[in-house]
């Protein structure tokens, strides 16, 4: 057992937070977020150079061969800057797409452009009727000599309005929520047929809803096995999960030391409020909590690659239900011992809070995840 | 015992209701059950609606426009309020410095003010916290100089609830530096039209603007606007906020947020089957209803122990009320985060001129405001006296720790 960083993942891990230090202060992001697409394409060419972008890629397709763990290290940093660019569809979703479902030639296309920053990526899973079964597919492919055409409408697209392709899920056959018959489809996000509503999200990132009416794909277009491409699905959603515990941990962080500093700091009644002992309870116990979350957000990130689904599922919920639980009780108390600045646009801490608190609502709450991981059975307790 | 309304008390309750039904405008009530902010012109309305019928000022004394009606009737009325849901009067001229004026004020004070609160021709705001004075808001700094016939107020005001609306601001001022602190505070009622007073908006979490911050700069107040006695302010504004002993716990407001989440749960499908047929679900959602059963219950016990209270000290129970109550709201806003799901992740601001504004919602017609409620309900254990400093005070109060 070891739960030490490796020294390149050290040196990784130093990078990241002197980058996230230099470049990510609370009024850099509110510059970034003011470019017209609400994120700093020049700092994703600084994220390309400083090898981000490839590192979860094979070197052979072009990437450095990093593993969940790298990916690990920078969505952490990613939660602690609030970073804006869309590392999370690009590189952990779209990325993953690429990696368990692009025949080698596809990868040998893509991957360079994903690492070099030219490719932005952004998954269309989500539909008005789906909540979150990835199952639960309405979108059309039908077949069109060798290609398909696709219909349907996706939404909450993640990054879907910069993206240069998409990647989109689709029904080829079945009733609306059959585990069969789904297919995953890479999309010319400028193909004829498509057309996208990009919009804010609460959290100061980007989404889209996204149409596809009539849409035109090569044969060539089929990500994994047309028609069986739900477990292609559910693998990549984990590996997101698993990141988002981990973004969700690294902002949770930042939540506990700004309350930890505030209660040093602020007075009220002639002495530091910390001095209260509620307040100092209170304060364990959002560490606790923000510990619990950590574990699992390593624990997830153990069981990413896991190639038993039904185990890997059961640790990503389990893992996704502690940290919505956690991200929930790190934020609500981190606002409360804050007092009315804590509520204020012009501070930080409301940020963090917004982001875990969307974090949650994204692939499955924890309460979804609860359901699912009760219904298949509980926990894998550990052996 | 009895724990059910009287006759009587049943018969007031339709009457109110049958009102309320027949003359809020349905912009109004159909704004405040989607969850969207009301204009000032919306309160206003309403307010005069109100006070036509004479229930503006339904808790003052008769003699100043009030009802008469028993504390039983003013419950009623405020849950009717509330699960219309219409508009509260504005609580800062209404349950706030209209009271402290007729309990303490000058009979000039009365005659001129509280006719205009009545028919909200004065908006008034609460300028009590300072930025070093929250909790602790005895401490407060900002300085008033007596001058002649006037005096100079100096200092900063913060978390001012919509002084952007405001012509009046009742301030708690220092006017005895040198006394103990509680004893060197005054009790001011400011015309916010003076020059050297500036607002500025303070934009909360979910990017609205219903606070601020109030600066004053050589700002020159007639001793006439002095309520009560000098450096006895403390003493009024104890008096204030200990007086809001029903409604506090805004019971019909979490009655009408779960009928709403129950209709919108209805709508919401989570897979085969509506979410509220979810068993998990449901019995979240129970759990809450239980909560507020008893609470509504443990508020009852208090309005109907009010008719023995000879005093007006302030009643600790009321604190019971506003933790549970603020707990309660909050509950119901994450309930309607886990209904919308995946949709409340797009943000859609509301738009000032609502009617022009056509572009088709994001998801669910009704998801704009529920991630943005459940942000901006943070506030509910915060304003007020901190949930923490309200168990501070039952701990000392109550239990005698
Ligand atoms: C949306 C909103 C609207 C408001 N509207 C108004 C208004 O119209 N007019 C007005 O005057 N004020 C208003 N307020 C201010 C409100 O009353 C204060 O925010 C509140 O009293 C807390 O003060 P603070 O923000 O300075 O927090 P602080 O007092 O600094 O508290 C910070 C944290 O320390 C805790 N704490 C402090 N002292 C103790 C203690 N002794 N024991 C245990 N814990 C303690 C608090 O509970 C809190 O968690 C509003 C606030 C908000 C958020």
């Amino acid at each position: 057992m070891d739960f030490d960083l490796s020294e390149e993942q050290r040196l990784l891990k130093d990078s990241l937070d002197r980058l996230i230090g230099d470049r990510y202060a609370f009024e850099q992001r509110k510059a970034y977020a003011q470019n017209a697409e609400g994120w700093s394409r020049e700092l994703w060419r600084q994220y390309a150079e400083l090898g981000l972008l490839g590192l979860p890629f094979a070197e052979a397709d072009g990437g450095s061969g990093g593993g969940p763990v790298e990916t690990m290290l920078v969505m952490e940093a990613i939660g602690r800057g609030l970073v804006l660019e869309p590392y999370f569809a690009t590189v952990v979703l779209g990325g993953g797409f690429l990696r368990h479902g692009g025949n080698a030639e596809l990868r040998r296309e893509v991957v360079p452009k994903i690492a070099d920053g030219s490719l932005i990526l952004a998954f269309g899973q989500t539909e008005r009727n789906s909540r979150w079964n990835l199952a639960d597919v309405m979108t059309r492919a039908r077949r069109d000599g060798s290609g398909w055409v696709l219909d349907g409408e996706k939404g909450v697209v993640l990054y879907g309005d910069s993206a240069g392709k998409l990647i989109v899920t689709a029904r080829l056959g079945g009733g609306q929520r059959d585990r069969e018959g789904i297919g995953v489809f890479l999309v010319d996000a400028a193909a004829p047929g498509i057309s996208r509503r990009g919009y804010p999200t609460q959290d100061g990132l980007r989404a889209a809803e996204v149409t596809l009416a009539g849409v035109r794909v090569g044969a060539d277009a089929v990500l994994g096995e047309p028609g069986a491409g739900l477990p292609l699905v559910e693998r990549v959603v984990d590996e997101g999960v698993a990141a988002l515990c981990a973004e969700a941990v690294g902002a949770m962080a930042i939540m506990h030391e700004l309350t930890v500093e505030y209660l040093k700091t602020r007075r009220q009644f002639g002495r530091e409020i910390g001095s209260f002992q509620v307040l100092q309870h209170r304060a364990v116990d959002m560490l606790i909590a923000l510990e619990q979350a950590r574990s699992m957000a390593m624990y997830a990130t153990m069981m990413a690659a896991e190639e038993n689904a039904t185990e890997r599922r059961d640790a990503i919920s389990a893992a996704k239900i502690q940290i919505g639980r956690s991200g929930k009780f790190v934020g609500q108390q981190a606002i409360q011992l804050h007092g009315g600045i804590g509520m204020t646009m012009e501070y930080k801490v409301g940020h963090y809070f917004k982001r875990v608190t969307m974090i949650d609502t994204i692939f499955g709450d924890a309460d979804y995840h609860l359901r699912a991981l009760a219904r298949r059975g509980g926990s894998p307790i550990a052996t | 015992m009895d724990l059910r309304f009287t006759p009587e008390e049943l018969a007031f309750r339709d009457e109110v209701r049958t009102f309320f039904h027949e003359n809020l405008p349905e912009s109004i009530r159909t704004k405040l059950v989607e969850g969207k902010k009301l204009a000032k012109d919306d309160i206003v309305t309403w307010q005069r609606i109100l006070n036509k019928k004479g229930w503006a000022v339904a808790n003052w004394p008769v003699e100043w426009g009030g009802t008469g009606w028993t504390p039983v009737q003013q419950y009623i009325f405020q849950e009717e309020l509330q699960l219309t849901p219409a508009p509260q009067p504005l609580g800062f001229g209404v349950t706030m410095v209209g009271p402290v004026m007729i309990a303490f004020g000058s009979e000039t004070q009365k005659k001129h003010f509280l006719p205009r609160i009545a028919n909200l021709e004065d908006w008034w705001c609460q300028g009590f916290s300072e930025p070093g004075s929250g909790s602790d808001l005895a401490s407060l700094r900002t300085a008033a100089k007596r001058d002649g016939d006037h005096y100079i107020v100096n200092g900063q005001k913060t978390w001012t609830t919509l002084a952007q609306h405001a012509d009046w601001i009742f301030c708690l001022v220092r006017t005895d530096p040198q006394a103990k602190k509680q004893e060197g505070i005054s009790f001011l009622l400011i015309d916010m039209k003076t020059p050297g007073i500036t607002v500025r908006p303070i934009i909360t979490i979910e990017g609205g603007h219903e606070v601020n911050e109030v600066f004053f700069d050589d700002v020159n107040v007639p001793v006439e606007n002095l309520v009560g006695q000098e450096n006895k302010g403390w003493d009024y504004a104890k008096y204030l906020l200990g007086r809001e002993r029903t409604g506090i716990a805004r019971v019909g407001l979490s009655k009408e947020r779960i009928r709403r989440i129950k209709e919108l749960a209805a709508l919401e499908r989570d897979g085969e089957r509506p979410l509220i047929e979810d068993e998990r679900f449901r019995e979240k959602l129970a759990a809450v209803e239980v909560e507020l059963k008893a609470l509504e219950m443990t508020q009852l016990r208090v309005v109907a122990a009010e008719r023995h209270r000879t005093d007006n000290r302030p009643d600790p129970a009321s604190s019971i009320l506003k933790i549970k109550g603020s707990e309660i709201q909050q509950a119901t806003t994450e309930l309607l985060m886990e209904v919308v799901g995946p949709y409340a992740l797009p943000y859609q601001p509301e738009r000032e001129d609502d009617d022009r504004w056509n572009e088709p919602p994001i998801g669910p017609e009704w998801a704009g405001p529920i991630a943005p409620t459940y942000f901006n309900w943070r506030k509910t254990t915060i304003y007020g006296g901190t949930n923490e400093i309200q168990k501070n005070i039952v701990a000392k109060a109550i239990l005698g720790l």
